[in-house]
């Protein structure tokens, strides 16, 4: 029974987590409270389904215990965000609780197959961040984060962190990336990646005149060249995109999103000629079997994972996602649609982009203009950094190397995905929750909206 | 945008935000289509790279399939010694080097082109499971050819060990039934030869001669020239007459006939079943040459070749640019002019089929363990040659090849065969040729098609056609 549970189970793994991404596109569609909260406790069950089969795979296959514990561990863990965060916050989101669980429990899982250590590592930082996480809603609600007035205090601080990176910081593979205290790595650009954001709704929140527009665009393209000199050009790149759509979003203007538009491209030109390590990833972007040895020999090898996964995955443990340099940051998707199918991972893309469009959702509904673009402008840079990295991975567009939120290993990345998930959530429960009349109001006007 | 700045925050934002939302959506839905499109086009031929160490690691989970020919004789299995060893075997040695090859020092063949089928296993959830408890390997899938051991092994035999290669298709299906190329090795013992393999490069003893052989083509090109003169003169081709008198001159350059033969007054069709050199650089030098190499692009020169095999292209030079001299070797098949007996095989197999090709395939289905079929292949259309008249025109000077011209060796049998013989000669030496003939059988309703050469063996009538009967006799014994 335990061997054909096994053989079957990515079968049913895939069907959980396709039942998954098709609820939560669903739920959308729901506006009735008691059938959206049957929905949600659907999804919930999905969420454990898939943990169960998958731990039970990697137990029974290898028969390491610490699979057993690390999977008592994370229930625990997702009981808590799953159950307890509702009954404290019960204007949360739950669909971005429930997909942020979803992310975090299959980058669990395929951490866990690839090296349980390190898993183990990534699930108590992914705690901690959590529990900390909790109270800024509860702190958001007494609070009011200073804004248009202070967004010059958060454009310098940004710069200045990136600036001592690009001075002090050490080396990773040509890139200035990450600095280290006490024998703790941290790669603050992720850290400064929400401050950007905070930054740039601040700053454009009441004010879009040509003027501060113009100065934003100076202090933004500061972030950039800094990242640029540092060689982090994937960060760079987010950055640039959030900058952009920011603006585009708070001050509806076609020509400065085409303006944006064409400067991307021509930095990107200038870019291509200026470092030798953009032509390397444009070589073995557009010719992978000719440099299969140095240039490409990554992007092959995570073109051979796909291949072999196929559309139901060989199984957990039966792969080699091993082969792919950096598997557990760069190549994490991967590594997922080798052992648990393409199927899945589609499903997984489809998830990433189910948060993005419940952010954008949220932001519409927000009438607080400061906590509006600070969404949206989450909900741009985590849906781009995905797109870099998934399209990276399987050849759709050159390689960037940034992480997959959730899903790869990093402690920096996690942290800021779960402290900017938080940071929406408290954003929203403030809004919905503080001056309760209005956000009522609003909240049905949002409902009427949609009916037609 | 003072307006923006009054309100900022009016509906008609909205739309930006679905906009945006939308754009990232379809930036999306096209990188998932992606996705699958890679998957479902890559899987089976990523699996191939040598760089993938995917192979060794199914390899060691699976026990390699084994190939039948099409009755189902064993081809290739892997033995499993009790210790675990495993050893891949060719019952037939040498018969089906080639088109079955070695999977052992890299692989070629149908162990190439199935090895994707032949690493997987599709054995039923049962049995795995209980492999799985006794640690147990997998039997992977097995893989049934197109391939006929009678055929095959009558074909190896009547080219008694000469250098060449023979190619047997249905030509209606594309389905190949035996290929032969020589010299040829064991499989059975690659190992141990492959290090006088390597180093002994004239003999070209691994080159699959059927599909990777570039010859000229001779007399054989006849197919295409005639053809381009049909249709350029559809009404009045069979009018046409030619005094031949051993040789054709142009302009200074002279194309002789083969042996010196005199063909004195002929018509087309005789010109065709005589191989009259003299009346086709008479026909060429007045042909169309652009049309004319588009007929010629339509027959696979200078094109890819819609097989599974390793494969050389046909070539022909670019007729615009030929001096009138080159236009006329090029018309007889001689000059810069090559092809590959695969090739040979498509047109011929095209000419029998009212002008339609069907890609030669040789994988014919995979089954699992039990026999259970995971994957039926099933012929495919791969192009027009020529029209049905122009293709019934030419199954008629094929036949008259047969009856009267250079295949008589193959008339007065109990079927009839359409064909047309070539001796291309080739190097410096006058005299020197490949011995070709390609053609089908039976002409009322052509079921199979076989191409023969023989390298340096002489004229096609009197070493190609006697190869071919053979071949013949055993399919319609």
């Amino acid at each position: 029974m335990r061997e054909y549970l096994v053989e079957l189970s990515k079968y049913i793994i895939t069907f959980t987590v396709a039942l998954y991404a098709l609820e939560s596109f669903l739920i959308f569609r729901l506006h009735d409270k008691k059938r959206q909260s049957i929905s949600y406790g659907v999804q919930t069950g999905l969420i454990f389904l898939t943990q169960f089969f998958c731990f039970m795979t990697l137990y029974c296959k290898s028969g390491d215990k610490r699979y057993l514990f690390f999977y008592l561990f994370l229930q625990v863990f997702f009981l808590t965000v799953l159950c307890l965060t509702p009954l404290i916050y019960p204007s949360i989101n739950r669909l971005l609780l429930h997909n942020m669980c979803m992310l975090l429990g299959l980058g669990f899982v395929i951490l866990g197959r690839l090296s349980p250590d390190r898993a183990i590592r990534q699930f108590c930082i992914a705690a901690a961040v959590f529990l900390a996480g909790l109270f800024w809603p509860a702190l958001f609600r007494k609070l009011n984060l200073p804004h248009q007035t202070y967004y010059l205090f958060y454009a310098v601080s940004g710069i200045a962190v990136l600036s001592v990176v690009l001075l002090v910081g050490k080396l990773t593979r040509g890139s200035k990336l990450s600095l280290s205290f006490l024998h703790v790595t941290f790669q603050p650009s992720e850290a400064v990646k929400l401050l950007f954001i905070i930054f740039l709704a601040a700053a454009l929140c009441q004010d879009v005149s040509f003027k501060r527009v113009e100065i934003v665009t100076l202090l933004a393209a500061l972030h950039v060249a800094v990242l640029a000199i540092s060689k982090d050009l994937g960060s760079a790149l987010i950055f640039f995109v959030g900058f952009v759509f920011l603006v585009f979003l708070a001050t509806g203007s076609y020509l400065y999103l085409g303006l944006g538009t064409l400067g991307g491209c021509i930095s990107a030109v200038c870019a291509y000629f200026l470092f030798p390590h953009v032509r390397v990833r444009v070589l073995a972007f557009l010719k992978p079997f000719t440099y299969i040895d140095n240039q490409s020999y990554q992007i092959t090898q995570s073109m051979f994972a796909l291949g072999n996964g196929s559309w139901f995955g060989t199984g957990l443990l039966n792969g080699r996602p091993e082969d792919i340099p950096d598997v557990i940051t760069d190549f994490i998707f991967s590594a997922i649609c080798e052992e648990l199918g393409v199927i899945s991972g589609v499903c997984l893309i489809l998830i990433c982009l189910n948060c993005f469009v419940c952010m954008m959702r949220m932001g519409m509904g927000l009438k607080d203009s400061f906590g509006r673009l600070t969404v949206m402008g989450f909900g741009v840079i985590y849906i781009f950094q995905v797109f870099l990295t998934i399209g990276g991975g399987i050849k759709f567009i050159p390689l960037t190397g940034v992480t997959l939120p959730f899903v790869s290993y990093g402690g920096s990345s996690i942290l800021a995905s779960i402290t900017m998930f938080m940071l929406i959530q408290s954003i929203w429960i403030k809004e919905r929750e503080g001056g309760s009349t209005r956000g009522g109001k609003q909240k049905t006007a949002v409902q009427k909206k949609k009916k037609p | 945008m003072a307006e923006n700045k009054k309100q900022p925050y009016k509906k008609r934002k909205n739309r930006n935000i679905i906009a945006v939302t939308g754009f990232f959506a379809l930036l999306f839905v096209g990188m998932i289509g992606y996705l699958v499109w890679f998957v479902a086009l890559n899987e089976k031929t990523l699996i191939n790279n040598s760089y993938n160490s995917r192979q060794k690691l199914l390899a060691s989970q699976n026990v390699r399939g084994s190939i039948y020919a099409a009755d189902g004789t064993v081809l290739a299995y892997t033995d499993v010694g009790e210790d675990g060893t495993e050893a891949r075997v060719y019952p037939y040695g040498e018969t089906f080097a080639h088109v079955i090859g070695y999977s052992t020092y890299g692989r070629s063949g149908v162990e190439e082109q199935a090895n994707y089928y032949l690493l997987h296993t599709n054995a039923p959830l049962a049995l795995r499971v209980i492999n799985g408890r006794t640690g147990t390997k997998n039997p992977a899938d097995d893989v049934y050819t197109t391939l006929d051991v009678g055929l095959q092994e009558a074909a190896r035999k009547a080219m008694r060990g000469r250098s060449g290669a023979v190619i047997v298709t249905e030509v209606d299906t594309g389905r190949i039934l035996a290929m032969v190329s020589l010299p040829d090795y064991d499989p059975n013992r690659i190992e141990e030869l492959w290090p006088r393999l390597m180093e002994d490069e004239e003999s070209g003893t691994l080159v699959n001669r059927a599909t990777q052989g570039l010859y000229p083509p001779g007399s054989t090109f006849k197919i295409l020239t005639a053809l381009e003169y049909i249709r350029e003169n559809p009404e009045t081709w069979q009018e046409y007459t030619y005094d031949c008198g051993g040789a054709y001159e142009e302009g200074g350059s002279r194309i002789n006939c083969y042996h010196g033969s005199r063909h004195g007054e002929i018509d087309f069709e005789e010109a065709f079943s005589r191989s009259c050199n003299a009346a086709f650089a008479h026909i060429g030098s007045g042909l169309d040459r652009e049309s004319f190499a588009a007929t010629l692009d339509a027959a696979f020169f200078n094109n890819t070749l819609p097989v599974a095999f390793p494969y050389s292209q046909g070539s022909v030079a670019p007729l615009e640019t030929l001096s009138a001299d080159e236009m006329l070797q090029t018309a007889i098949g001689q000059g810069k002019t090559q092809m590959s007996p695969m090739q040979l095989n498509m047109i011929t197999a095209a000419a029998a089929n009212g002008g339609i090709c069907y890609t030669p395939y040789v994988v014919d289905r995979v089954v699992n363990c039990e026999g259970t079929v995971i994957r039926q292949f099933k012929p495919s259309v791969c192009g027009r040659v020529m029209s049905e008249e122009e293709s019934a025109i030419l199954r008629d000077l094929m036949q008259k090849v047969v009856e009267e011209g250079t295949g008589r060796g193959l008339s007065g049998l109990s079927y009839t065969v359409g064909g047309k013989t070539g001796s291309a000669e080739y190097g410096k030496v006058k005299g020197d040729s490949h011995a070709w003939f390609t053609g089908f059988a039976p002409v009322e309703d052509p079921e199979i098609c076989v191409t023969v050469i023989l390298e340096g063996a002489g004229s096609g009538s009197e070493y190609a056609v006697p190869v071919a009967r053979v071949v013949f006799d055993a399919y319609f014994e």
